[in-house]
This record gives C-alpha cells, sequence and structure tokens, in this order.
C-alpha cells in the first residue's frame, strides 16, 4: 500500500530535477533567466575566478554522475552478472523483478532497500523500472548481461540520449515495452535507432521536448515498427500556434510598410 | 566626460521635437506665398529637419573621437590591419578545417601551461566554399579493414558521443549535433564477399558491433532492398551514422578559441627555411629544410606578415601537395627522397539530392553498394542524399576531397626531409569521421613526441619513400 505511495512522492521529487536541467540545456526560452542566473554570468564574463569555480562545479557535477554509472566490476566477479545488475538498479534508486518472481525490488524514500534480492542466485531481470534515475550510456554496461529483459521504464530520465537508445540494440531478442517518455535529451536521431528492437510490443514517447515535429516522427515511428503500439500523449498538434504566427508575421509586414511610408515622402 | 555627452545628446532630443513643430508652419505660410492656414498639408517633412539629425550625427562623431581620444581606446595613428597573425608563433596550423581545428582543439587541451603553446590556424577562405569538411556527406562508420581505421573510428564516435564535455564552453549552449544512429549498411556481390567475410572478423575483433546478414535476413530487415545480385550485407549495430559537419567544425573553433587559439585568415604563399646537407650511409647527399617562418598573405591584397614559427602542420586538405611544394618536395632527383611528392591532389566528387516521397522512412541505413553507389536519408521530407548520378535531381553540390592518389589512406606524420613540418592530410573522404582522433594523435606527436593511446606509425611517410601501399579494401 505504501509502496505506490513512495513510488509516486518520489517522481514528484524527480520531476523537479526534470524541470531544473532542462532549463538549465535550453536558453531558447522566451522570458530572460532570473536574477541570480544573470548576474552569475555577468560575474563569470568579467573575472577568471568565478569562470574557474563555475567550471569545477560543473566538473565535480559529471563525475558525481560517471561515479554513479561506473562498471560494477567488483560486484559482477564475487556475485555473477545478476546480482550487480540487480545491485546496480537498487544503487540508483531504481526497481525491478525476476524472471519467475512476481515482487519487485524497490528502495524507499530515502534511498534504503532489502537485502533480499540476494536470495535469488542466477535469476536474470525480466522488468526494470529506472524511471527518474540519473542512468547513463556507461551505467547501461552493468545491464548488458540481462537478455531476457522485457521491459525497460525509462521515464523522465536526465542522461538518456540518443546513444543510450542506439545501445539498446543489445536487447534487440527480448525486449518487449519500452517507456522514453519525458526524456529531454532525446533526439529524431535516436528515435531512428530504436528499428533495430524488432520484438517492441509498446512503446512510450510521450512528452519528449527533444524532437521537432513530434507529429510526422510519430507517423515515421509508425511506419517503422507495424507490430508496436506506440503511445505518444503530451504533443500540440493544433495548427491553431502556425496561424497565429502568420497574423504576427502579416501585422509585422503592415507596421514596416507604414514605417517606409512615413520616412521616405512621396 | 561621456556621461556629460549623455546628458547633451537626451537634451537635444525634446528640444528638437518643440523647435521643429514651429518651423512646420512658418514654412507652410512662405510656400503657399500668403496668410493661409497653418495647417501643412504635405505628406513630406521639412527641410529644417535635416539641421536636427545632422546635429544628431555630428555629436554622436564628436562623441566617438573623444572616447577614442581617452586612455583605454584602441584607436592608434598608424592604421595596422588588425586582421594580420602575430608575428611569432609556436605552430602555425595551416589549413582551417575540422582536422585543423580539431589539432588545434588537442594541442590546447594537452598544453600543461596556460598559454603554454601558441597556436595559429591560417585559413584561406572563411567561406569554405571549397574545402572538403562542410561538402562532406557526414558519415561516420567502423566498418573498415584496416585496425587503425577502425580504432580511430571507434575513438572519434567516443570523443562525439560526451562531445558537450570536450567541447562545451560555459555559459554557452550545448552542442546540438543532430547526429542520426543509423548504421552503414555494406552490400556485396559474389566476387567481394570473401573480402567482407574477412573485414567483418577485424572488425569484431577491433571492437566494432557489426553484423552480418544473408540476402533472406536482409529483405526481412529492409523489405525495401533490391537483393539482387546480393550474397553477403555487414550492417553496423552501434557508433554508425551521420552528423552535421558545420556543427563539429564551429565546436572545435569555439572551443579552441576560447582556450586562446589564434584564427587568421590569409593564405600560406611561401616558406622561409634553412637548408643543411646531410650525407646518408650509401653517401648520398641530401637536403634537410628547416622551416623558420611561414609567409601568410592577407585576402585579395598584397598584404603580407611573416609569422615565425617552431612547428608547422599541414592540414590543408584538398591543397596539401601544392603546399609541400613550396618547400621543393617533388622536385628532386627522381629516384631519391626528394624526388617523391606528397601524393595527395584535390578530386572532385558529386553529392546529389534527390526526392522521393516514397522512400523507405525514418529507418534508412546509410546504403553502400558493391559498385560505389552510396544514399542516406536527410531530413524527414523524403530527401534522400546520392552519390553517383541518377537521372533527375532535385540539387547537387561538388566539393574536392583531399584524394591520396597513392593508397588512398591518411599521411601522418613527418617528412624526413623537413624536420618541423607535420602532416595530416590525405584522408580521401575520411577526414570528418577521424577528425577528433587524428587531432589527438598529432598532438601527442608534437607535445610528448610520440603517440600515445593509438598507434598510427602505419599511416607514417615512410610508406610512401618505400612504396609499400597500405590499401583499405571495400572503399567508398
Amino acid at each position: 500500500m505504501s509502496a505506490p505511495l513512495t513510488y509516486l512522492h518520489r517522481c514528484c521529487q524527480r520531476s523537479v530535477l526534470l524541470v531544473v536541467a532542462r532549463r538549465q540545456w535550453s536558453t531558447n526560452s522566451a522570458s530572460p533567466p532570473p536574477l541570480h542566473r544573470r548576474l552569475l554570468l555577468f560575474l563569470t564574463q568579467r573575472f577568471y575566478d568565478v569562470e574557474m569555480l563555475l567550471r569545477w562545479r560543473y566538473q565535480a557535477q559529471r563525475s558525481q554522475l560517471q561515479k554513479k554509472n561506473v562498471y560494477y566490476s567488483y560486484t559482477q566477479r564475487f556475485y555473477g552478472p545478476d546480482i550487480a545488475s540487480a545491485y546496480y538498479i537498487l544503487s540508483l534508486k531504481g526497481g525491478f523483478r525476476y524472471v519467475g518472481q512476481s515482487e519487485w525490488f524497490r528502495t524507499n524514500q530515502r534511498g534504503k532497500f532489502s537485502w533480499d534480492f540476494l536470495n535469488h542466485k542466477n535469476t536474470p531481470i525480466e522488468e526494470a523500472d529506472m524511471s527518474y534515475t540519473i542512468i547513463n550510456y556507461t551505467g547501461l554496461e552493468n545491464l548488458e548481461r540481462q537478455r531476457s529483459l522485457r521491459t525497460l521504464k525509462l521515464k523522465g530520465c536526465p542522461e538518456v540520449d540518443d546513444w543510450f537508445l542506439a545501445r539498446l540494440h543489445l536487447f534487440q531478442d527480448s525486449l518487449e515495452e519500452l517507456d522514453i517518455s519525458h526524456c529531454p535529451r532525446i533526439t529524431t536521431g535516436g528515435l531512428a535507432a530504436l528499428r533495430n528492437l524488432k520484438g517492441l510490443k509498446h512503446l512510450n514517447v510521450s512528452s519528449l521536448p527533444g524532437i521537432s515535429n513530434p507529429g510526422l516522427v510519430i507517423i515515421l515511428l509508425e511506419e517503422m515498427l507495424p507490430q508496436c503500439q506506440i503511445t505518444a500523449n503530451g504533443y500540440d498538434h493544433n495548427l491553431r500556434k502556425v496561424e497565429e504566427e502568420e497574423e504576427e508575421q502579416m501585422q509585422r509586414q503592415r507596421s514596416l510598410c507604414e514605417e517606409t511610408k512615413a520616412h521616405n515622402p512621396v | 566626460m561621456s556621461a556629460m555627452w549623455r546628458r547633451l545628446q537626451v537634451k537635444v532630443g525634446p528640444a528638437r521635437g518643440l523647435l521643429t513643430s514651429t518651423q512646420v508652419t512658418r514654412r507652410s505660410t512662405w510656400l503657399n506665398g500668403h496668410l493661409s492656414l497653418c495647417q501643412s498639408f504635405s505628406t513630406g517633412t521639412s527641410l529644417r529637419n535635416d539641421f536636427f539629425k545632422d546635429l544628431e550625427t555630428h555629436m554622436e562623431a564628436m562623441r566617438k573621437k573623444a572616447m577614442d581620444a581617452l586612455p583605454g581606446s584602441s584607436w592608434t595613428p598608424l592604421e595596422i590591419n588588425p586582421n594580420l597573425p602575430p608575428e611569432r608563433a609556436d605552430i602555425v596550423i595551416v589549413g582551417g578545417g575540422v582536422v585543423g581545428w580539431s589539432i588545434a582543439y588537442w594541442l590546447k587541451q594537452k598544453e600543461m601551461v596556460r598559454g603554454g603553446v601558441r597556436v595559429l590556424v591560417v585559413e584561406k577562405d572563411p567561406t569554405y566554399s571549397q574545402a572538403s569538411t562542410v561538402l562532406s556527406a557526414g558519415g561516420i562508420r567502423q566498418q573498415f579493414s584496416l585496425p587503425e581505421n577502425i580504432h580511430l573510428s571507434l575513438a572519434s564516435a567516443d570523443f562525439i558521443r560526451n562531445i558537450n564535455e570536450h567541447l562545451g564552453v560555459l555559459n554557452e549552449d550545448p552542442i546540438d549535433l543532430q547526429f542520426n544512429h543509423l548504421g552503414y549498411l555494406f552490400l556485396a556481390s559474389e566476387a567481394v564477399a570473401h573480402i567482407m567475410e574477412e573485414n567483418y572478423s577485424t572488425q569484431r575483433y577491433a571492437g566494432a558491433k557489426v553484423s552480418l546478414l544473408s540476402p533472406t535476413q536482409l529483405k526481412e530487415k529492409f523489405p525495401w532492398v533490391n537483393t539482387e545480385g546480393v550474397v553477403l550485407a555487414s550492417y553496423g549495430l552501434e557508433n554508425e551514422g551521420w552528423f552535421d559537419p558545420w556543427t563539429l567544425l564551429n565546436a572545435f573553433k569555439r572551443k579552441a578559441i576560447s582556450m586562446g587559439a589564434i584564427q587568421c585568415c590569409g593564405e600560406v604563399t611561401e616558406f622561409k627555411y634553412t637548408t643543411s646537407v646531410i650525407t646518408t650511409t650509401d653517401g648520398e647527399k641530401l637536403d634537410l629544410r628547416r622551416i623558420k617562418s611561414v609567409k601568410v598573405q592577407m585576402p585579395h591584397s598584397l598584404e603580407y606578415q611573416p609569422v615565425e614559427c617552431a612547428i608547422v602542420v599541414n592540414a590543408a586538405g584538398a591543397f596539401s601537395g601544392k603546399l609541400t611544394e613550396m618547400l621543393g618536395i617533388g622536385f628532386g632527383p627522381k629516384q631519391s627522397i626528394a624526388g617523391i611528392p606528397l601524393p595527395v591532389e584535390p578530386r572532385k566528387r558529386y553529392v546529389y539530392v534527390v526526392r522521393c516521397p516514397d522512400g523507405p522512412g525514418l529507418d534508412t541505413p546509410f546504403l553502400i553498394d558493391y559498385s560505389g553507389v552510396y544514399v542516406r536519408r536527410e531530413g524527414l521530407g523524403g530527401n534522400y542524399i546520392t552519390g553517383a548520378s541518377p537521372e533527375e535531381v532535385t540539387s547537387a553540390w561538388a566539393g574536392f576531397y583531399d584524394y591520396n592518389t597513392f593508397d588512398q589512406n591518411a599521411i601522418i606524420g613527418t617528412h624526413p626531409l623537413i624536420n618541423n613540418m607535420y602532416f595530416a592530410t590525405g584522408f580521401s573522404g575520411h577526414g570528418l569521421q577521424h577528425s577528433p582522433a587524428v587531432g589527438r594523435a598529432v598532438a601527442e606527436l608534437i607535445l610528448d613526441g610520440n603517440y600515445k593511446t593509438l598507434d598510427l606509425s602505419g599511416f607514417s611517410f615512410n610508406r610512401i619513400l618505400t612504396q609499400e601501399p597500405k590499401l583499405e579494401r571495400n572503399i567508398v
């Protein structure tokens, strides 16, 4: 009973992270950045020290990410690849289910998990839920040996990008369900790489901010994977936006004509 | 002082408004000749207005002059062309394409001290109208037969995957190369199938993720491919695809310039070198040359600047042969080392854009046939880029690529007769996909003295002197 609630709570916490991450990456937003960010930019352009500190902070964040996604070779050597993958998923605050078991192993809010999963030796993992975790390309190496993985949920992962999707060809025989909605770094080139997953039955590509023409891309995806059911919500397919833009353009042209008439006497 | 000028300008603004209104009415009465209504029916502006407009421009010019006269401005009475390169540089890279800027970035990356090496990149044409970088199809693949090429491609793919960590500049937008992750699909006929199988084992051994497909498997995976005459196909699963070369070039350029590399638009027309004569063990006399300075000529003018340098890197692409001729390579007696020219010449290659609305779709790989025809998808609207003439064409472009006439593989390293010139040319169509790894290799060669990560000694100039070509089987 409490497990789904804690899961929901964690999702809400992680979605805040996602929003912050998106703002950092895109400078094409209509509103100017907040005061502290502008101040920081001003200081960075003037002082080498500020620039160095900011670069150190960025590098520290990246190295922390890399440390979390490192290859768990030690665990693999002593406990086998399945336990190593399980431990990796749990340490990244994800959840999984073994083949033949119906119980999901998850971490709680504070990141603590029970060590019961050690009891099931040499059982491959069937479903993995890595939503809102910081899994990335190098971390996927830890799941490489799971050739009977059927479901992979990567909803809202900030580090899942096109290269990650291209590497999913490792699971081409077994993967049936894939959820990559709300991942900010996926673009059309990465979606094209999903063609290797010939056994895919359910694909969720909702609300991907990185793809430019969502309607067309979804249609092409459906053509590319005929046996797959594709869910794509959260896109604004209206033509109203285009009409508004056209009206704005015409108004601008009209005002320009008036100005030129005012400046150049007939 | 400047604040005073600014305040003055502000005062002129409203004053102008007051005065013009009275001027207009006076003019209308004059024009009509007799006292008439003070209303003006003309839609034009009055003559008196111009006086105040000129006044504003005059004030602006005087303000600028005053600012220049103050200390801290960059005005000098000697009108020196600001586009000239510096008089001295440690390393001059001739050629501002993707290979040249990649070498500049890696040199700046590997220097131990801030400002340790002064790197100057000289590019003849800032529009890149004839450079092979921007006119390439932009593909990267691991399906080569030489292990060095495979390792170069793998290293470059690794670099491109982490491109924001390598080339990201603080507070700038992240780099979006628009990388399409679709593999290369090579089709082999009966005659060349065994070569493809050997290549497959080399590629798997080197770590590339490639899969071999039979005609039935090929038809199953890509139903639109015509499998007539096709016996075997090899498809890349990972680290292959195509991207935007212009973005990569600009990313390298921006990062290198932010780290202190100097960019110059000009053409290298002459080298000043010292010659010393050495005798080999056979008793043959050889001219050993050492470049002292490079003469950089400004575009469309006779102005030039001699740049004293320690090392010159030849990354001029299609025009590298012409550059080495300036040093006398190729003009010696036929049998000697000096008589062998650099076998790189510009070769024209044509790329065509075709439109097929009923074409394959999102998952079209980079298809290469055994006859040499290649095709890839461009964008989402049913356009395809291909390289061998079809009948009807939407548009086309042509570019030179640095064709190595000897064995169509890169030439990296020094020349035995020129002490301080490093070559990084002759890529014959693979320059873009190997550029990050080659840049790192050349930077290691220059700064560390030897290759550290990848051993590219197989691509040195020696194979041209001993006339042993290092051929790649199955190239396009």
